[in-house]
């Protein structure tokens, strides 16, 4: 745990409110980045809140490499967390080969893998977890969880999530809010939510107009709202607002007759409302933003909305070891977004005087799995659940050639094995395959179970598909789901990365509008696509075909047993154009 | 009240199609032409007075023109409700209220739709000027809510992106 002690003082950093939080680092902190971590809550620190996100249902420790292209455009270029590889070293004061190089960034991924060994497993995290509220003492601490806790692995998906809530319940987490959760349907979602032992939270997730008036289930039939917006919670003698934000664009990004009741959207003008009233009404010393809107929805929505503390973000799934500091009419807030698949605990240590906060430290901890002794009662757990399906999830399918993962803007090995497969098994030109941030690393020689297949594939709407599209049909669905990633207003991005190409590559300018960004399609024989002619193309994950096919794991893992052996014989590459010089985008 | 309202032409019925009583309050509208709000489920409008010509409109200011006889100025007295991304673009909720006293005349565009006009309402006196309404969008678009205050014409504009989806993180 090399990185962590950047101090953040919010007194210190009166100076710069709208600036980076690097302006309010405590200098003498800075240092300590590759030294012992600190132990303990500074003294005048009296609150600790200990935050997760995204953990994909990765009840085990995992590997995952974090992104060699995750570009920002616009205002967001080489602004975290658009920096990756040696920008992100070099701007967090990171030493090239440490735990924590390893930990935040791709570089040297294999040897270093080797060297510090898995991160995360909720056995693991339950030990650090556990001696992190010791340290705060008792009544002192609150385990927040951001979502996309329960979708992931091939048991959250035959459990429909189940497994993971019996675990945060284990591991005490105490508020959540969702993404993924949805996609278990209406039904599903309120099973879960009837054992999760905490709250779940919720904002802008609404009625529709129509399921209002038939008097579907609300929390509060005069907003709409269908979950608590806000859950207070007294802490060392401060009550504190926890106000959470679902995914914003779970029926766009996902099928909406998955929750064809409920409607969903930012929501600043609530937001504020609820905001103002946790302040005027409940006294609250401080106001929390548990958040699944992504980082950069995140940071736009905390320079409109007064008297947010701090947004506790995810979603994107950005590692950012320092919180940003927004400035807005209100004063301030600080953002934060922490990573995924269990890698990494934030702490956030809160000093808090009546009705505001005083001074603040955060550290986003990685979490050696091999640091932390497994915890046995969660470990059993995790046994226990695993135990009816062990034999099909532990699969040997086919051994790893190259390094397999899935992260960045546009390609990821892991990908181009299913594009791979999925071309030759349902005999296509050309695979569109989802461009998720979810999806575990795996080193060469590893053999790959089926459960880790599932850890790249498992969802509720699995089904693939063919089809004949037009090469101006393909083109226009490409610039459709490229400016979700690229457009300059946060709040039109969806936070996914783009769309895999198998069978072709293309061109990508990031920095155009929609329309004008993919160029140059061709074939894997070179030949150009062109705008009327028709192609055969398969894909999975759909919101809109029907579900009528067989599941992606089950055309992938055919084609593994078949080969034994996973080699990438053609990799389909993307150009990228007038991104020279953007500290999100390393050529590797 | 929700009205339903649409860029189709022959589907600018004057119905009122649903009463939701969350947002009955404060929100009476009538249609264009109709006169005061009836009580009947069906409003008939008068034939003379329905503006065909404003609805076939495919400019904001041939639109504004055709319907008002003037332009818009903006104003921060306007509040436009409407989604970032529409979660379905074939029913877009939007909704407009305003503080601009004297109000006679609310209207909705969609400036990138076949037909500029989705919706115009008359409002009478003393009625509160808030109305919501669903329009159909055909792809992304600059939506303007359109205020007739005073024999005056202020505007406010949201863009509502729509798109294909899938892909999520």
């Amino acid at each position: 745990m090399g990185l962590t002690r950047r101090a953040m003082l919010a007194g210190a950093g009166a100076g710069a409110l709208a600036g980076r939080a690097r302006a309010a680092t405590d200098p003498a902190a800075a240092n300590a980045v590759g030294g012992p971590a600190p132990r303990g809550p500074s003294p005048a620190i009296g609150v600790r809140i200990l935050h997760i996100t995204d953990t994909h249902a990765q009840a085990a420790p995992v590997r995952f490499r974090e992104p060699a292209a995750n570009i920002g455009v616009g205002a967001a270029r080489g602004r975290p967390p658009h920096l990756v590889g040696e920008a992100f070293l070099q701007d967090f004061h990171l030493a090239p080969g440490t735990s924590a190089a390893h930990a935040f960034t791709f570089l040297d991924f294999e040897r270093l893998a080797h060297r510090y060994g898995p991160l995360g497993g909720f056995a693991h995290l339950k030990t650090l977890i556990d001696a992190l509220r010791a340290e705060a003492g008792p009544g002192r601490s609150l385990l927040v969880d951001g979502g996309d806790l329960t979708q992931g692995s091939g048991l959250a998906n035959l459990t429909r999530g189940q497994d993971m809530v019996a675990l945060a319940n284990l591991l005490g987490t105490e508020v959540m809010t969702g993404h993924w959760e949805f996609t278990y349907g209406e039904a599903g979602l309120r099973a879960l939510l009837a054992a999760y032992k905490g709250s779940f939270v919720a904002q802008n997730v609404f009625l529709t107009d129509e399921a209002a008036f038939a008097n579907a289930p609300a929390f509060d039939a005069a907003s709409g709202r269908v979950f608590p917006p806000y859950v207070i919670r007294e802490l060392g003698g401060h009550p504190i607002a926890v106000i959470g934000q679902a995914f914003p664009y779970v029926p766009i990004a996902h099928p909406k007759r998955l929750t064809p009741d409920w409607t969903f959207g930012i929501h600043p003008h609530k937001l504020q409302a609820v905001v103002d009233e946790v302040r005027g009404k409940h006294k609250v010393d401080a106001v929390l933003l548990l958040s699944h809107n992504g980082m950069d929805v995140d940071l736009a929505l905390a320079a409109r909305v007064r008297g947010i503390d701090v947004i506790l973000g995810g979603h994107t799934h950005d590692a950012v070891p320092v919180p940003q500091v927004v400035g807005n009419p209100g004063g301030r807030t600080f953002v934060t977004n922490a990573g995924t698949a269990g890698k990494f605990v934030a702490v956030l240590d809160l000093s808090l005087a009546r009705g505001r906060l005083v001074d603040l430290r955060y550290r986003l901890l990685p979490v050696f799995a091999e640091q932390h002794r497994a915890d046995p009662a969660m470990a059993a757990a995790i046994a226990h659940w695993r135990a009816p399906h062990a034999a099909m999830l532990g699969e040997e399918l086919a051994e790893v050639g190259p390094l397999l993962y899935r992260r960045g803007n546009f390609t990821g090995s892991m990908d181009q094995v299913i594009c791979d497969a999925l071309r030759t098994e349902l005999d296509a030109e050309i695979v569109l395959s989802p461009g998720f941030r979810w999806g575990n690393s795996f080193l060469p020689g590893h053999k790959l179970t089926m459960e880790d297949l599932l850890s790249e594939t498992a969802i509720t709407y699995p089904s693939v598909y063919v089809q004949t599209m037009t090469g101006a049909a393909l083109k226009g669905a490409m610039e459709d789901v490229c400016d979700n990633l690229f457009n300059r207003n946060p709040f039109y991005q969806q936070g996914g990365d783009m769309v895999r190409l198998g069978g072709m590559d293309y061109a990508c300018a990031p920095r155009e509008k929609i329309g004008n960004r993919i160029s140059a399609m061709t074939l894997n024989d070179g030949t150009a696509i062109e705008a009327s002619k028709s192609y055969k193309v398969a894909g999975w994950a759909s919101v809109s075909l029907p579900q009528d096919r067989e599941p992606v794991w089950d055309v992938v893992a055919r084609h593994l047993r078949r080969n034994r052996h996973i080699v990438i014989p053609r990799p389909n590459r993307v150009k990228l154009i007038g991104v020279a010089g953007n500290p999100g985008y390393a050529a590797t | 009240m929700t009205e339903t309202a649409s860029d189709n032409l022959a589907d600018f019925l004057p119905r009122r199609r649903q009463m939701l009583a969350g947002t009955l309050a404060g929100s009476l509208a009538a249609l264009f032409g109709a006169g005061p709000a009836q009580a009947d489920d069906v409003v008939l409008a008068d034939p003379k007075a329905y503006p065909t010509a404003a609805f076939a409109q495919k400019t904001e200011a041939d639109a504004l023109k055709a319907m008002f006889g003037r332009t818009a100025t903006v104003s921060p007295k306007i509040s436009l409700d409407a989604p970032d991304i529409a979660e379905n673009g074939a029913v877009v909720p939007i909704a407009v209220k305003t503080d601009l006293p004297d109000v006679t005349a609310i209207a909705i565009l969609a400036l990138d739709n076949p037909f500029t006009i989705s919706a115009a309402y008359r409002i009478p006196p003393g009625t509160a000027a808030a109305v919501s309404s669903r329009i159909k969008l055909a792809k992304t678009t600059t939506v303007l809510a359109v205020v007739e205050a005073g024999g005056q014409l202020y505007s406010a504009s949201r863009s509502v992106k729509v798109t294909l989806g899938g892909c999520g993180g």
